[in-house]
């Protein structure tokens, strides 16, 4: 690294601090305009049903896998643990509470932040490049419109989907794991699972901290690829941002929607 | 055709969407889709309620038949009142009946065991069963076995 004088530094930092406020305030600035801007031409529904395709049903296969596998997962590590206190019937509602509060937002989040936010990023990022975006607004489509308004409702409706699905693959995972290979009583796996999950504190919540994350993940990865800078490097650059920004956002806020909604303060 | 199978798949995403939302509210939390009607409250006064929480169960003859709605100290007594959500299809609840918390095993969660009495009455909305069993303290139980041990040995 070249030898900077004090000043030189300063003025370096203050660059710093301008570029993260500029690229704060372009991605509100996008954000506004394809929720609110004036529809005109190039909307439509066939679209928005293009895209949750690319976005939610493509997701489905690695969502429903790794759902499977956590639920499997956790339903033996929670037996093996709780057998030593002769309470191996509360397996159940450890599965169905550890999914809907916690793993099935986050982990469906990450896991689309790095399946669908990575792809919609380097599309919008090789659109940027090879100028198509540009030559929309020539022959006067809104590429807002046209290219990342359907791409971001996509996101925000199929991910709580997809963290429903995951969540009940999950917890079906549990049940086969703890009732059918370790002969945990089918009725109480059940029973205390649906005494102990309450349908506004558990399931809403989940629900709530899962529509938060869709909003976050896919809003990052639409910016990321709007504002690359658009070469090769660039793209790749921006791809590599979406995904750590995405998972360190739902990380972070994740912490803050549990301490708001289940720290009793 | 190709757009016709795509458009179908998204469907039948949302809809898988929407059912596994359903099941989680209806099969996992157990939501009722009547609301409140379909149970009623009655309440029950316990020298010590420890260990008992919110939405433990109550049972009967091992059966389920309602849940700890909400505990409070009253103010005049100073004994744990209990508010115990009673399924309405059990409606035949004596008025001597007897309510007890005990223990799912030896360390498990504390819930309400109810026995039946022999009156004729039976409990209606809002009612309180007189007769109740506090929760069993180990702590307490261990001191009175050292008091008589100490006691014999004199």
């Amino acid at each position: 690294m070249a030898k900077h004088s004090a000043l030189e530094r300063l003025q370096l930092l203050g660059r710093a601090g301008i570029d993260v406020i500029g690229a704060m305030g372009r991605s509100g600035i996008t954000l506004m305009h394809v929720l609110f801007g004036r529809r005109g031409a190039g909307t439509g529904w066939h679209l928005l049903v293009r895209q949750l395709y690319f976005v939610g049903v493509l997701s489905l296969a690695i969502i429903v896998v790794s759902g499977l596998f956590i639920g499997m997962v956790l339903a033996l590590q929670g037996y093996t643990i709780l057998v030593d206190f002769g309470s191996e019937q509360a397996v159940g509602q450890m599965v169905a509470l550890t999914l809907l509060r916690e793993l099935g937002p986050v982990v469906t989040a990450l896991l689309f932040a790095g399946r669908a936010g990575s792809a919609l990023t380097a599309e919008i990022g090789n659109m940027k490049s090879t100028e198509q975006l540009s030559s929309l607004e020539m022959i006067g489509v809104d590429p807002l419109k046209y290219i990342i308004a359907p791409r971001l409702w996509a996101g925000f409706i199929s991910m709580p989907l997809l963290s429903a699905i995951f969540t009940v693959v999950g917890i079906w995972g549990g049940a086969m794991v703890a009732v059918d290979w370790l002969g945990v009583y089918e009725g109480s796996y059940w029973g205390n699972m649906i005494a102990s999950v309450d349908f506004h504190k558990d399931v809403i919540n989940g629900m709530i901290k899962s529509v938060v994350f869709a909003f976050v993940v896919t809003w990052i990865a639409v910016f990321q690829g709007y504002d690359c800078v658009p070469n090769s490097e660039g793209i790749s650059r921006a791809t590599t941002r979406t995904v750590v920004y995405a998972s360190l956002a739902v990380l972070g806020l994740d912490f803050v929607l549990t301490a708001l909604m289940f720290g009793d303060f | 055709m190709r757009t016709r199978a795509l458009e179908l798949s998204v469907g039948l995403f949302i809809l898988a969407g929407i059912a596994a939302l359903l099941l989680l509210a209806l099969r996992v939390s157990g939501l009722t889709l009547g609301g409140q009607d379909n149970t009623y409250t009655l309440y029950a006064n316990f020298d010590n309620v420890a260990g008992l929480t919110t939405r433990g169960k109550v049972t009967m003859a091992g059966v389920t038949v309602g849940k700890v709605q909400k505990i409070t100290l009253d103010h005049d007594s100073f004994m744990g009142r209990v508010e115990l959500a009673i399924d309405k299809q059990v409606d035949n609840l004596p008025t001597d009946t007897t309510a007890s918390i005990v223990t799912a095993g030896l360390l498990g969660e504390k819930y309400i065991s109810l026995s039946v009495g022999g009156e004729d009455d039976v409990l209606a909305h809002n009612d309180e069963i007189y007769d109740t069993q506090s929760s069993l303290v180990l702590e307490e139980l261990i001191g009175k076995f050292l008091m008589n041990s100490v006691n014999t040995n004199d």
